[in-house]
């Protein structure tokens, strides 16, 4: 008679483990699946920004074509990527473009002078860092998830259900390089 | 490494957390034996606790506010400081906070709320003006880990163990006072040797445990700020960030006007005036402060 509850006690709390580490690992995955989609909306948030300052700079420095469009286009490659890699890259390419059309900026005091330029200059800032912040988030999900799937006991319930690991956000190759400024 | 640095005093202010309850326990039950206040009274005195310390947990945020004159921060006057506390948030997978300011010259920023969604922060005008971009994040990203770590939370259940210890003394001691005659009963049936030595220890506790237990809370909230200051850091990933501003908070004297000893542990440095300055207060004086010396927090952010 004991011998059976122990036996039903015993069922009965594998089958609450197996429950609460189920769904601590669905929760951990799709905290990794809405950290990913943060990083889009910050992305898409500079895009947004850009064709502003851009209007902003020619009412003060429309000469500076050849840096103007190169921030354009640089957008354009961004709005358009397919890919962590082409993104990753097209990323780059328009933080360099943005630091070349910053530093020119200092050549014309009215138009460092422009409050709506200076609010631009401040929001572009701030989205850079959220950027920044929103990869991190995303690399710490992905850590914690997957040390989640890898550790024991909870790796056993993981290779059951078929949790497979993922990757980190990594810069490539391009992305690593040092913004050039040329004046 | 910063991580090591965050589970380690996660782990140090757990074992202070465990240690605290166990004495508060055993002397509920030493209490409960030696004057015979019995369950009861062991009840009454913890229901009363909660209760006196449950309002100021609950509404922390608007009572935090209000007793420092913050002000809503406009989002186009300061849009930096939102910005930088938007960006942490997205960094701790965190809510954004309420945003404040305080007029005030003093440098300094509090955080406080019952949880991450009903959360504010509040920066005096002072800290705005004399710090640096990286600065200024790395004290939101301090005070946005206060939040995060439920700060507010174990420093309630700290006050609380400190009020139930109190008031189980007080209740002690008035059935020490008044529950005599009994005593004097079992004195002449020949108990007279340990009940006078029971009579005494507790006496000593009664005096002891209160202090003992408000030291705890202090050594508690010394730990949940290197506690903060690791856990900002894990957000900015920039100690030199955090550093830099403690060093100016360091240089600075100027003393926050609307501080009281009721808030002073939300503050992110000791807003009360210190007698010879913060590197050389006396050892008996550290023990009673909320914030650990600026001079070993920048040390423990160094070794990072």
């Amino acid at each position: 008679m004991i011998v059976i509850l122990i036996i039903v006690g015993i069922v009965v709390l594998a089958a609450l483990f197996l429950v609460f580490r189920y769904n601590g690992l669905v929760s951990a995955r799709n905290r990794v699946d809405q950290a990913w989609s943060q990083i889009d909306v910050q992305l898409r948030l500079r895009y947004d920004l850009i064709p502003n300052l851009v209007e902003t700079v020619k009412g003060y420095a429309a000469h500076e074509r050849q840096t103007l469009e190169e921030v354009v286009a640089a957008r354009q490659r961004g709005v358009e990527a397919s890919g962590v890699a082409e993104q990753a890259g097209a990323e780059n390419q328009i933080t360099q473009a943005l630091g070349r059309l910053f530093a020119l900026s200092e050549a014309y005091p009215d138009l460092k002078a422009n409050t709506n330029f200076l609010n631009l200059q401040e929001e572009l800032s701030a989205v850079e860092g959220k950027i920044a912040y929103a990869r991190q988030f995303y690399n710490d999900a992905v850590f914690s998830y997957n040390t989640r799937i890898q550790s024991f006991p909870t790796n056993v319930v993981a290779s059951l259900f078929k949790f497979g690991e993922r990757e980190y956000f990594e810069t490539e190759g391009e992305a690593r390089d040092p913004v050039r400024v040329q004046f | 490494m910063i991580f090591d640095a965050v589970r380690a005093n996660k782990r140090k202010s757990w074992l202070l957390i465990a240690a605290f309850v166990a004495m508060i326990v055993a002397l509920g039950v030493v209490f409960a034996l030696i004057f015979r206040l019995g369950v009861v009274g062991v009840v009454i005195a913890l229901v009363l606790a909660l209760l006196l310390t449950w309002g100021s947990y609950w509404y922390s945020d608007r009572i935090a506010l209000a007793m420092s004159h913050a002000v809503a921060a406009d989002p186009i006057e300061y849009a930096r400081l939102h910005n930088l506390v938007e960006g942490l948030c997205i960094a701790g997978g965190l809510p954004k906070p309420r945003v404040y300011v305080i007029d005030d010259p003093a440098p300094n920023a509090f955080a406080t709320g019952r949880n991450p969604e009903h959360a504010a922060i509040a920066v005096t005008k002072g800290l705005l003006d004399k710090m640096n971009r990286i600065e200024l994040e790395a004290i939101l990203a301090h005070e946005i880990s206060h939040i995060r770590n439920y700060d507010t939370l174990v420093m309630t259940l700290a006050v609380t163990l400190v009020g139930f210890a109190a008031l189980m003394a007080d209740f002690a001691f008035r059935f020490l006072w008044w529950g005599g005659p009994r005593h004097r009963n079992d004195q002449r049936a020949g108990g007279g040797g340990p009940q006078a030595i029971l009579a005494i220890a507790g006496v000593v506790l009664i005096i002891l445990v209160p202090i003992v237990a408000r030291l705890m809370q202090f050594a508690l909230s010394r730990r949940r700020e290197f506690l903060a200051d690791a856990s900002g850091v894990e957000l900015t990933r920039y100690p030199p960030g955090m550093i830099s501003a403690l060093e100016k908070l360091r240089a600075d004297q100027t003393v926050v006007h609307s501080a009281s000893k009721a808030t002073a542990h939300l503050w992110i440095e000791e807003p009360l005036p210190t007698r010879q300055g913060e590197g050389h207060q006396p050892r008996l004086n550290r023990l009673f402060s909320t914030h650990p010396p600026l001079e070993e927090r920048i040390a423990v952010l160094r070794e990072l």
